[in-house]
């Protein structure tokens, strides 16, 4: 039943090739990137799988096609299109969990309302991006936009380290016993100075959770140009989602190094901007899929949002108390907290403040520079 | 494409179903995806990198892999900060040193310089880590948790992948004759470069069905009834649906099943269900949250 290659499955016949290739294309145009590589492998694994076997065709492709959990979703779709027509169910296609977050708005234009274009910039004296490091995010206007803009992106935020496990050559500290033994072979054995090796530091994983709704749009752009800047300094070690009514990772987007390239894509990937706000459930998309699997795990995981929850703030005290167990420190930088008489009362701020270790004001630039000291200087909450 | 391009222990193995019908003899069984990812490792010789849920079954395809092709099993555990020295060679400094001090003694003073030293860099002073006994002779190569290493060991992965070759400046490359069947596993703690998932198939291993867990039940667990094995397969298929913070996997579910046979039980009820949770959820939130779901209905026919 089931020679290799017989004629029927060899993939050399031009209509067959040809056919299989349009098909990595329409996963492309669909959004899963397929490179030149995969396609070979593709096109090897089809030919050494026996097409007559019902499902062949399909784990072929999902086997060499797709690279990530997120990725089957959408394979599965174009499949069903391609050759199906039809709907089946895939047999053991358990898919991972995805969040259940519907009531999606439509998408507005990009960037939080900005008119400002990159052509009507004129010079600033020093004390003006003084005053303006000190200006609210929220009032600004197109001009002192931009160059709040530029000034974003000049920030150098220092990564909070945490001790490594692996051992590096030092002044002092244990005994480097093979870096030793290996002086003395080169002395003829004899020992002539002792080496030492200690512990060295690390980047701390920094976790953004940038809420994206309605009440929060005018401070958007900002916090995401904030989170760019992270990103591009502490390569790796940043992780950025967006959270409103679904979570979103736009870590990926934001490796881009030109910031307008970045907020571009990362404009494009979110869906829910300028939405509702349903913190409780996607926090909890965010630690079933990400957090608890060790994104979370001994980082610093700040939330932006000012804690206007539309669902249950029961469900959101539980999760952000989940959040806390996990991270090293968990930091609530609320845009509405440095203004005067600001008393954090709103249902989903109430809920979760017992279990934030800091909240901070982040309404604008220099409170967002004070947020880079306090998550540089994090040491074990209570 | 003939068999004898491939080695002898994996020469029949002509199609997925031979590859589930090997693991099964090993107790292992595979649904269609895990045998195909299995059968396309084995013949495009790629290697395999299975993410999933833990407790899915990702470092035990591996060793059932191993078990079924009668092939021995090299595993590579990661962890942050592993490097070289732990996963492909070391030098054996000791034993060099004891052995030039030996030369020395020996030779009278009269010791070759160049002799010397050529006899200090041979195979007989170089310490095989898992990655570089993995050459050697033909195997199962397991790295499990690649996600735990650092990144820049996922860059000195590539090579030994991609050609089964690694050099060791003192003695030349080595080559595997028959390359390894590698597999690699990862919790997705965070995402692998595209590099290395270019390199390698991708399987996602999910929850079995429920017909599937009884048949994984009852090959484990030779004691067990059917009737038990039904009940437990259908209370955990509940419990997954309860958003708890881990759901179980098949292996919380042997546990589980493994706890009430050394309880004697023939059957599940709420009381022995109750007495037993901690074998099958390992949170306080999740046990308050089944029971408050209450346990007569997860058991219910």
């Amino acid at each position: 039943m089931t020679t290799v290659g017989t004629p029927s499955t060899r993939s050399g016949r031009p209509d067959v090739l040809s056919g299989l290739v349009a098909f990595t294309r329409a996963l492309s145009a669909a959004g899963l990137p397929v490179s030149m590589d995969r396609v070979t492998a593709y096109l090897e694994a089809v030919r050494s799988v026996d097409l007559a076997q019902p499902d062949a065709l399909y784990w072929a492709g999902r086997l060499t096609l797709c690279g990530d959990p997120d990725d089957i979703a959408l394979y599965d779709g174009v499949f069903r299109q391609w050759f199906l027509h039809q709907q089946p169910e895939r047999p053991g296609g358990v898919r991972p969990r995805q969040p259940t977050i519907a009531s999606l708005t439509p998408q507005p234009a990009g960037d939080g309302g900005d008119e400002g274009s990159p052509g009507d910039l004129h010079r600033v004296g020093a004390s003006e991006a003084e005053r303006l490091r000190h200006r609210d995010l929220g009032e600004l206007t197109a001009e002192e936009r931009a160059h709040l803009r530029e000034l974003i992106a000049l920030l150098r935020p220092r990564p909070p380290l945490r001790r490594a496990i692996r051992q590096r050559p030092a002044r002092r500290g244990g005994l480097d016993t093979r870096r030793t033994v290996r002086a003395m072979l080169a002395a003829g054995g004899e020992p002539t100075v002792l080496l030492h090796r200690s512990r060295s530091v690390k980047p701390r994983r920094v976790v953004l959770l940038v809420d994206v709704s309605g009440s929060m749009e005018p401070y958007a752009d900002a916090l995401i140009r904030f989170a760019h800047a992270l990103c591009c300094r502490i390569p790796g070690g940043v992780e950025v989602f967006t959270i409103g009514t679904r979570l979103t990772r736009i870590t990926r987007q934001l490796r881009l190094r030109d910031p307008e390239h970045a907020l571009a894509a990362a404009a494009k990937a979110v869906p829910d901007f300028a939405g509702g706000t349903r913190l409780g459930e996607t926090l909890q998309a965010f630690l079933d899929r990400w957090g608890q699997r060790g994104t979370a795990r001994s980082a610093i995981v700040v939330v932006f949002s000012d804690g206007w929850e539309r669902g249950d703030p029961g469900l959101l005290g539980e999760q952000v108390a989940r959040l806390k167990r996990l991270a090293f420190a968990v930091f609530w930088v609320n845009p509405h907290a440095g203004k005067d008489g600001y008393v954090p009362v709103q249902s989903g701020i109430a809920a979760a403040l017992p279990h934030v270790d800091k909240l901070l004001a982040g309404h604008s630039l220099a409170t967002l520079e004070r947020l880079m000291q306090v998550m540089r200087d994090a040491r074990r909450f209570g | 494409m003939t068999d004898a391009a491939h080695p002898a222990d994996v020469a029949d193995l002509t199609s997925p179903q031979a590859v589930a019908e090997r693991l099964a003899t090993t107790g292992y069984l595979a649904d269609d995806g895990v045998a195909t990812a299995a059968f396309l490792a084995i013949r495009m010789r790629r290697p395999l990198l299975c993410e999933g849920e833990p407790g899915a079954g990702k470092t035990s395809l591996a060793v059932a892999l191993a078990q079924a092709l009668g092939l021995p099993l090299v595993r590579l555990q990661c962890h942050e900060g592993i490097d070289a020295a732990q996963a492909l060679y070391e030098w054996d400094f000791p034993r060099q040193l004891l052995h030039l001090r030996a030369l020395e003694a020996a030779s009278d003073g009269a010791l070759d310089a160049e002799e010397a030293e050529r006899s200090l860099y041979t195979p007989r002073f170089l310490l095989a880590r898992p990655l570089l006994r993995a050459l050697q002779e033909r195997c199962v190569l397991l790295v499990d948790e690649i996600d735990r290493a650092d990144d820049e060991f996922e860059a000195f992965l590539l090579q030994l992948l991609d050609e089964s070759a690694v050099s060791i400046p003192e003695l030349g490359e080595v080559r595997a004759e028959q390359p390894p069947i590698v597999v690699l596993t990862s919790n997705r703690t965070r995402e692998l470069h595209d590099a290395l998932k270019r390199r390698c198939l991708y399987h996602w291993l999910g929850h079995p069905s429920v017909e599937r867990e009884v048949a994984i039940l009852r090959s484990r667990l030779p004691g067990i009834s059917e009737r038990l094995a039904e009940q437990v397969a259908t209370a955990v298929r509940r419990l997954r649906d309860l958003e708890l913070l881990k759901p179980p996997g098949v292996a919380e579910s042997l546990d589980w099943a493994r706890a009430l046979l050394c309880l004697d039980g023939e059957t599940l009820d709420a009381e022995t269900a109750d007495r037993t949770l901690g074998a099958v959820l390992k949170f306080r939130e999740d046990i308050e949250r089944a029971r408050a779901a209450g346990l007569a209905e997860l058991l219910a026919e």
